[in-house]
Formats: C-alpha cells, sequence, structure tokens
C-alpha cells in the first residue's frame, strides 16, 4: 500500500448560527495515497464541501467548529499548526479549486497578476523576471496563450476562466489538489476539455487530488478511488471498481445510481430515492438515511451502522454489518 | 407521425447589440406532434432558451412563422393572445428565482387562474389548488408556506402545478431539473411522465443533459450557435448521430460505467460569437472534419434516414 498523503479522522465538524446547530460532519474517515485521485460524492448539504473547507482550515470563522477529530498531512496535525504555519502551507502544499470561475477570481487584477500573486507569496526568493517566466509556463500548461496574461477575468470564457483557476491552484506544484465542483458550471464539450487538462496534470505531476462532485460519471472516467457521503458521514468508500461493479452496495449508492437515466438502455420510469435528506440541526441517532431506505430494520433506528469492510471497499449498512459470513476483515 | 400541434417556419430572432446583430435563433424549424416531447439539446448561448421564449411570444420574433393548429399565432392581437396562453405554459430552470418570494403556495398556483378569471368563485379556486398540489405531489399542509421554506425538489414542483393551474395543452420545459440534485431531478422527471401519460401533454423539453434528453425525448433536435444542425427521432439519433457536433456532445459525455472508460474524447475550442455570423457552417472551427468546402457555403438541413436531419456538408 502507497504512502498515506492525507488523512483525516473522525471528523465532527458543526455550524453554529444564532437559531441552529447544524451538524455538518458526524465522524468523517478518509485518506488519500500520494498520486491517486479520490472522488467525493453526494448530494447538496452532504458535507463535500465541508470536508474539504476543514482540510484548508478555511471554515468560516466562529460559527464553522471542528468539535472533534484530526486531519493529517504527510503526518502533520493541521489542526495543530499556527494560522502562520498554515498560510505557508495552503497554496503551496494544498490548494484549492472552486466551483465557480465566475466568482472565485479577483475582476480587477489582470490573470497574470492573478497567478503571479501565489507566487510572490510562496517563492520570495525569485525574481520578476522568474515569476513571469513561470506564470507564462502555467498558462501555457493550461492551454492559454500568455500573451493574454494582462487581460482582465471577464474578457475570458467560463471554460478559461477555470483553467485560469487551475493554473493558480497548481503554480506551486501541490501535494494535494481539493476540487470543489470544478466543471458543474461548464458545458459538456468545455467539462470534457478541463476534465482531461486535470488528468494530464495529474500525471506529469504526480499530484493528488480530492474531486468533489455530484456526476457519478465524471468520477468513473477520472478517480481511483470513491467516497459517498450522505448527511455528514462517508457511508460507502472503495476503489472506483468496487463502486461502480462491486456487488454489494448502500442502499443510497443503488438509489443515486437508480437516478441516474441510463444512456445505454431504455427504462420508462427512474427508480428515485424518496424523501429528502434528514434535518441537519438534530445530530442521527441511528443510521441517516433511515427514513428513505427502502431496506430499512429495525436496529437502523437505533444504532448507527459501523463500516463493513472487505478488502478495498467498505460500506456503512447494517445490511452487511451481520456477524458470521458479512463479518469486517480490517 | 400525428399532426404537430406546434410548429415553426423559418424562426428568427435577432438582438441589436453593440458590435452588431447578435443571432440567437436564425432559421429553425421544428414540429412537435400532440402528446410528443421535442428534447432541445445544446451549450449555453445556443439558442435554446429564446427559441422556448418565442414559440410563447414572450419574445417577439425577428421574422419566420408560428404555427400553433395550424393557426400562425404571430398574428394575433393581445386579446386572442391571452386566450391562448391558457394552452401554452412554460416551467423555468431555476425553481429559487422563477418563484416570487413574498407569494404563499396557494398564491402562486392560484395566480394564472386569477390572471385568466377561469374560475373566480374562492372555494372552487382553493379546491383547484389543493387538486394541483396533489397531482404534483405536494402535500396540503405546504399550502400557506412561502417558497423560502421549501427545497428545491419541492419548489419545482410548485412551478410544475403552476404551468398546469389552466389545463394547458403544451408545456415549455426550459431546464426544469438541472438545478436539482440527481435524485430529486429524477423524482420530478418521473413525475413531469406521468402527467404526459395521464393529460396528454405536449412538450418541448429543453435541456443540456444528454442523459435526461433522452430519457424523456421522443424526438431531439441539437442547436448550434442559433441554428438546428441535427433532428431527430431519440432512439436514432443516439444510435447514429451524424453531425460532427452531435457526435462531439454524445462523446463528451462522462458515463456512469467503467466499461467505457475511454479517454474523453475532447473537440477543441470555444463557441465562436453569434453576433454577425459567417454565412457558412458555424461548427466548421471547431470541426475535426471540417473541409475547405465547409467555407464555401451555408449548409442547409437534409433529410438522411427517416424523420433524421442533418444539416451539414458531409452529406451533400
Amino acid at each position: 500500500m502507497t504512502e498515506k498523503l492525507l488523512e483525516i479522522k473522525d471528523l465532527h465538524v458543526m455550524y453554529r448560527t444564532d437559531d441552529d446547530e447544524i451538524y455538518a460532519l458526524n465522524g468523517v474517515d478518509l485518506s488519500v495515497e500520494a498520486g491517486t485521485t479520490l472522488g467525493l460524492v453526494g448530494e447538496t448539504g452532504a458535507g463535500k464541501t465541508t470536508a474539504a473547507l476543514s482540510v484548508m482550515r478555511l471554515l468560516p470563522d466562529k460559527v464553522g467548529i471542528v468539535k472533534k477529530g484530526e486531519i493529517f498531512l504527510e503526518g502533520r496535525s493541521l489542526m495543530r499548526l499556527t494560522e502562520a504555519d498554515m498560510r505557508l502551507l495552503r497554496g503551496n502544499d494544498v490548494s484549492m479549486i472552486f466551483q465557480d470561475p465566475m466568482t472565485s477570481l479577483n475582476p480587477i487584477h489582470t490573470v497574470g497578476d492573478q497567478i503571479a500573486e501565489v507566487l510572490k507569496l510562496h517563492y520570495s526568493d525569485l525574481g520578476g523576471d522568474a515569476i513571469e517566466a513561470k506564470v507564462d509556463e502555467m498558462m501555457g500548461m493550461v492551454g492559454i496563450p500568455a500573451e493574454r496574461k494582462g487581460e482582465y477575468p471577464h474578457q475570458f470564457s467560463g471554460g478559461m476562466k477555470q483553467r485560469i483557476v487551475i493554473a493558480i491552484a497548481l503554480a506551486c506544484n501541490p501535494k494535494l489538489l481539493l476540487a470543489d465542483e470544478p466543471t458543474t458550471a461548464l458545458d459538456v464539450t468545455i467539462q470534457a476539455q478541463v476534465l482531461k487538462m486535470m488528468d494530464e496534470l495529474k500525471r506529469k505531476f504526480g499530484t493528488s487530488m480530492i474531486l468533489i462532485t455530484h456526476d457519478l460519471g465524471v468520477v468513473a472516467q477520472i478517480c481511483d478511488r470513491v467516497a459517498i457521503m450522505y448527511a455528514g458521514e462517508i457511508i460507502e468508500l472503495g476503489t472506483v471498481e468496487d463502486i461502480f461493479e462491486g456487488e454489494r452496495h448502500h442502499p443510497y449508492t443503488v438509489g443515486l445510481f437508480g437516478s441516474i437515466p441510463d444512456m445505454t438502455k431504455k427504462t420508462r420510469r427512474l427508480s428515485p430515492i424518496e424523501g429528502l435528506m434528514p434535518d441537519p440541526t438534530s445530530p442521527p441517532s441511528g443510521c441517516g438515511f433511515v427514513e428513505r431506505c427502502p431496506r430499512r430494520m429495525e436496529i437502523c433506528f437505533g444504532a448507527s451502522p459501523e463500516a463493513a469492510v472487505r478488502g478495498t471497499h467498505s460500506v456503512r449498512c447494517h445490511l452487511f454489518a451481520h456477524p458470521g459470513k458479512e463479518a469486517t476483515t480490517r | 407521425m400525428s399532426v404537430p400541434l406546434i410548429r415553426t417556419k423559418n424562426l428568427k430572432k435577432y438582438f441589436p447589440v453593440g458590435g452588431g446583430l447578435l443571432h440567437a435563433v436564425d432559421d429553425v424549424d421544428i414540429s412537435i406532434g400532440k402528446g410528443e416531447t421535442l428534447g432541445m439539446v445544446g451549450e449555453s448561448g445556443c439558442g435554446k432558451s429564446t427559441l422556448g421564449r418565442l414559440l410563447l411570444r414572450l419574445v417577439e420574433p425577428t421574422g419566420g412563422e408560428i404555427l400553433f393548429k395550424g393557426e400562425n399565432i404571430l398574428g394575433y392581437g393581445p386579446g386572442k393572445m391571452k386566450e391562448l396562453r391558457k394552452e401554452m405554459q412554460i416551467i423555468f430552470q431555476d425553481p429559487f428565482a422563477s418563484l416570487n418570494p413574498r407569494m404563499t403556495v396557494s398564491e402562486i398556483i392560484a395566480e394564472p387562474i386569477k390572471v385568466t378569471g377561469t374560475i373566480t368563485n374562492q372555494e372552487e379556486l382553493l379546491e383547484r389548488v389543493f387538486d394541483l398540489m396533489e397531482i404534483v405531489g405536494l402535500a396540503e399542509r405546504f399550502v400557506n408556506t412561502y417558497p423560502h421554506e421549501l427545497d428545491g425538489g419541492r419548489r419545482q414542483r410548485i412551478g410544475v402545478a403552476r404551468a398546469l393551474a389552466l389545463n394547458p395543452e403544451f408545456i415549455v420545459c426550459d431546464e426544469p431539473v438541472s438545478a436539482l440534485d440527481v435524485s430529486i431531478q429524477a423524482q420530478i422527471l418521473n413525475l413531469m411522465m406521468d402527467l404526459q401519460d395521464e393529460m396528454g401533454l405536449t412538450y418541448l423539453f429543453i435541456t443540456h443533459d444528454m442523459s435526461v434528453v433522452k430519457h424523456i425525448s421522443d424526438n431531439i433536435a441539437v442547436m448550434y450557435l442559433g441554428q438546428c444542425v441535427e433532428r431527430a427521432p431519440a432512439d436514432e439519433l443516439f444510435e447514429h448521430p451524424s453531425h460532427p457536433y452531435t457526435k462531439a456532445l454524445l462523446d463528451a459525455i462522462p458515463v456512469p460505467s467503467l466499461k467505457n472508460r475511454k479517454k474523453l474524447d475532447v473537440i477543441q475550442g470555444e463557441v465562436t460569437s453569434p453576433i454577425d455570423p459567417k454565412p457558412w457552417c458555424r461548427f466548421a472551427p471547431r470541426c475535426p472534419m471540417a473541409a475547405p468546402e465547409c467555407l464555401l457555403l451555408p449548409p442547409e438541413l437534409m433529410e438522411i434516414g427517416a424523420d433524421h436531419f442533418v444539416s451539414c456538408v458531409l452529406f451533400r
């Protein structure tokens, strides 16, 4: 097994507002190995972005609170770093791409200056010429002519803006890239261009990646491992083969696949998951999916299921937790 | 094929903008038979939403004809148009922006009925609202809630109920599920297909999601920069995509399966400007199969199979 680059252990995060306490993450365990891509899949409100923001330590101040848990990057505990140390790490070791390229660039700075900014911060010994040369190189790498570095974000199309964002994120050659729905706002042909480019860059530089998405198609194309999130928990985790071709699945995963119209065969009706995600203001006592689950049992209401692990594949569901034949193997 | 409920002939809409004329919809002919669904696909900016609005005359066309049950509705005056609107409705993309935040669910659903004066009795009106809520699967307890209290799926159900309020025959569905999560999207798609079966509705279904369009459509039209480049029955289009753009569009879709975990086939470049486009093929600059003759003549829509039309010089 390869070395673990990122390890998240039993992470609990909550958002405290004036009215409510929202339980966003309820015990997330996750790891990313060097040079691999992990797909983090789930619906709106599942906690995908919260998990990524926790790694960056960018949870909203005083509102987003890490209640419990640890995050290690190459064995260093991120929770214990000072803000100054964390700032050195952000953009250099770990960087993040946000969903909407239209709003994540500064409209009043040229794109060249925005790529240069991250280089100036992290490589203070580089001279102006060296930085400019690096900016040209980054722009070339994401397929935008370097002559356009003096232009402003509004002069670029959506796909090109997202490529600039990727150039900024990769400028310092980070070990880990957190990509939060990087292609959701783009058209399919542009999405294909951006995904292909990200995949090539990953191979070239050996960058590890967490790709947050709700699109299982995107996951199938470029991920090595997949974690499926629901109501602040990882309910299924495995290699892409485990998730897309394996036999045993969490009922939520089954529902997620049933909701996608299949391009290869003709079905008159989709089989969606009935109901909605549980209210995140009250922490779940049993399984978080129980209200919508077509295969629920009595035990599901009372006890939160443990992960049933078999090889590289783990499912957090009582269906697979019975002692005996389905016993855990770790 | 049955007699078309609605069809367009050489429909055009040019918007005057700073740099010239933006050809949003350029010479589009479509026809939809009663009880059928025409799926309209294309990338952002290709004119598909404008086309939907043109059909309802929410935007006035620059030229061409719109025939509803054989009559050109562009000649209708305001009074006749108001009558006609009872038969044609629209569901918008964004259930967060298309509902008035200061109106309750029942007010929103009752609005079209009040505007047209179809039902004047208050009790009957409320009864109709409850009926509609039941049809779209909204629990009665939501009748006095405001849109912000509801999630996206329920909000879109309100949008559907509002569109159904006048018993229309034809509904333009402008990306009704793209703002929703997949599991909710599937609920709404099922609902819309059930309603079509029960009420014999005719849909123009606008989307950029190829898997959704295949699922719901009888026929599909592919648009690129204001023009319809290919039109065919849904199965035929997916089995024999013929226009290079349609092929590129299908190749670009990430499929949720490892069997064809292909290298994503990518067409280069981006959509060119729709402002005063050149008279030749608009896809030529990105087309992997472009030939010199592509830049000579505008391609015309030609029939290459049963009901299968393509506009590309390859088929000339």
